[in-house]
């Protein structure tokens, strides 16, 4: 990860022997946090984090304490904290390292937003295909209930919490917060329309609040150190360190812990140890497949902030970041993310269920026979019919990254047009 | 079909951290899977019987995601990652090479009952590709001539 173990808010104890055991976590400072969150408020905890600029990691960057303040305060029903586990998004696997070496940082995290939402369960929906994770996640629950740092009058305080590790059962789908809600109520997982927002009626119709791993990940930092200190790292308006999983034409893969707005040119080069084989890039996606796309001169400006990823046409997402080299064909690699999409589309939506097969299909014929003028304007057009006009933005996810491909890389699409007598085709 | 003594103790304890029966279907049916390796028609009506719920809602559940399988699968069920970053790592040399090896396609089983193949979207494992899973255990990195260590230690 990065050497000085001073800029890290998040993996100060990865790679220390059995860093998943309650001994472990609590010599190293672990649950430190619970006497002083007990000393304040529900709402000044709630305070506190909307101070820290905490923005959460799952995808769309919403501040994490404004989220909680939208539970409602003077109603008669249970709350709930769901924990995004699901970690599906292509080229993301970093709550997968939070789970396996530090569960313990979560449990802490979750006791923290438990107790200012005021929530007495919660869920940690995982995807089904984790192993190592769910069992580390699931043991180290166990623990703390044997410990007495769960369930009732936990760590002897007048409190209760009960912890449940809920498996999924493979659709990325499920990572959807709407669509979490209704695998975790029994149901298939499909997601339901907005409003009503999940706060207000969420799991089992009761207020609910949803946040990535990652995000309850960072609260023992916050608490402990304070907000002020947290948002020493990062930018103005990205505070905070952020992590990244990085995949692809590079010769270091990983998961990195760095502060935000990091340069995206210093991640390839000094973190990740350059281009794979000296090729040159050609290509990034910043943020899981669900993200516009960058080019190698994007590369050479935009920081890893939400800002700035705004200003240059994409956004930060998960901070999965896949690099491509110059052999990639944009094309093809447009087809295997239109082939995921239409697999993942949960078929409630017209627009979302037929256009990803039908994107997928004209990519298909695309690379197989060449394609025609027409059928990139037909690709923006199809894209443009999708965006915003479904119940959740999976069709997005499709739709961006196709306007984006084309836009940024023409050349790559006009290769593949019969009338060229050069024309690609590839045997997929 | 019935639980084990052991898995019906471990369904007891499950609907005690759900309010409701129904959200208990995703555990139960990990239950059922394993014991049994896969999830039949008559399971699903017993574990409808269980959670009160109708035996096409089991089904709607069931179908609605990849890991249950309704039918057996081989002894080792070869799960190989095909999106985005393994198929740039070289996914689809490893299906090839797995097809030609074991002489099945995809979604088959060979004779002996010992492997199946399929392939599936990205297991969170994408700095390590090439990925796969064998049953629960992810192995990474892979080439194919580790792929044929990998199998001669499992055949
Ligand atoms: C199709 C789709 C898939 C998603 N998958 C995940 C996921 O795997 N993990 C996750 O944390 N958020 C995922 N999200 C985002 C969640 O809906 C939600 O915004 C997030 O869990 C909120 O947590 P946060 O505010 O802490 O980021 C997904 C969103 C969509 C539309
Ligand atoms: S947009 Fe697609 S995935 Fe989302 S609810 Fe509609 S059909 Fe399902
Ligand atoms: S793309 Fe294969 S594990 Fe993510």
């Amino acid at each position: 990860m990065t050497d000085n173990k001073d800029n890290l808010v998040l993996t100060t104890r990865f790679g220390l022997e059995k860093s998943y055991t309650a001994d472990v976590y609590q010599k190293t400072g672990g649950y430190k946090s619970i006497d002083k969150l007990f000393s304040m408020k529900p709402d000044d905890v709630i305070e506190e984090v909307k101070k820290s600029g905490l923005r959460g990691r799952g995808g769309a960057g919403f501040a994490a304490g404004l989220k909680w303040s939208f539970i409602p305060k003077n109603v008669d029903k249970p709350k709930y904290l769901c924990v995004n586990a699901d970690e599906s998004e292509p080229g993301t696997f970093k709550d997968r390292y939070l789970l396996e070496d530090d569960p313990h940082q979560l449990i802490e995290g979750i006791i923290i937003c438990c107790y200012a939402i005021g929530a007495e369960s919660a869920y940690v929906y995982i995807r089904g295909e984790f192993d190592l994770a769910y069992r580390r996640i699931e043991e180290a629950v166990q623990e703390a209930y044997q410990k007495g740092y769960l369930g009732k009058n936990l760590f002897g305080k007048n409190y209760k919490l009960d912890v449940t590790v809920h498996r999924g059962a493979g659709a990325y789908i499920c990572g959807e917060e709407t669509a979490l809600l209704s695998s975790l109520e029994g149901n298939k997982g499909q997601p339901r329309i907005k409003p009503p927002f999940p706060a207000v009626v969420g799991l089992f119709g009761c207020p609910t609040i949803i946040n990535n791993v990652e995000t309850i990940s960072a609260l023992p930092y916050i608490l402990n150190n304070g907000a002020d200190a947290y948002k020493k790292f990062g930018t103005e308006k990205s505070p905070g360190t952020k992590l990244f999983s990085v995949s692809g034409h590079v010769n270091k893969p990983g998961v990195y812990e760095l502060p935000l707005g990091y340069p995206m040119k210093d991640l390839i080069n000094k973190v990740c140890g350059g281009m794979k084989d000296g090729k040159a890039l050609k290509a990034v996606i910043p943020g899981g497949t669900s993200m516009p796309i960058l080019t190698a001169k994007d590369c050479e400006t935009v920081t890893l902030d939400y800002e700035s990823m705004t200003a240059h046409q994409t956004m930060l997402g998960s901070g999965g970041v896949i690099v491509m080299n110059e052999d990639v064909d944009m094309v093809w690699v447009l087809r295997n993310l239109s082939r995921f999409y239409a697999h993942e589309s949960c078929g409630q939506c017209t627009p979302c269920r037929e256009g990803t097969g039908w994107i997928d299909k004209m990519l298909v014929r695309i690379l197989r026979e060449g394609g025609e003028e027409k059928d990139i304007a037909l690709l923006n057009e199809l894209s443009d019919n999708m965006m915003g006009k479904t119940i959740c933005v999976l069709a997005d996810s499709l739709s961006m990254p196709v306007i984006s491909f084309i836009k940024k890389f023409p050349d790559d699409f006009r290769r593949h047009l019969k009338n060229r007598p050069q024309a690609v085709r590839v045997g997929i | 079909m019935e639980f084990t003594a052991d898995n019906k103790k471990k369904f007891d304890t499950l609907l005690t951290r759900y309010p409701t029966k129904k959200a208990a279907i995703l555990p139960t049916l990990w239950l059922v899977q394993g014991q049994y390796g896969f999830i039949s028609d008559e399971a699903m009506e017993y574990v409808g019987k269980l959670l009160d719920l109708s035996p096409v809602h089991v089904l709607s559940v069931v179908t609605f995601y990849t890991m249950f399988n309704r039918k057996p699968v081989g002894k080792h069920h070869i799960q190989v990652c095909r999106t985005l970053s393994c198929a740039m790592m070289g996914a689809d040399s490893l299906v090839d090479h797995l097809k030609t090896k074991l002489k099945i396609n995809e979604g088959e089983t060979t004779r002996d009952g010992k492997f199946s193949l399929c392939t599936v979207e990205c297991l969170a494992s994408c700095g390590t590709a090439p990925a796969i899973m064998i049953n629960e255990a992810y192995h990474e990195n892979l080439t194919p001539a580790k792929l044929d260590k990998i199998l001669a230690e499992l055949a």
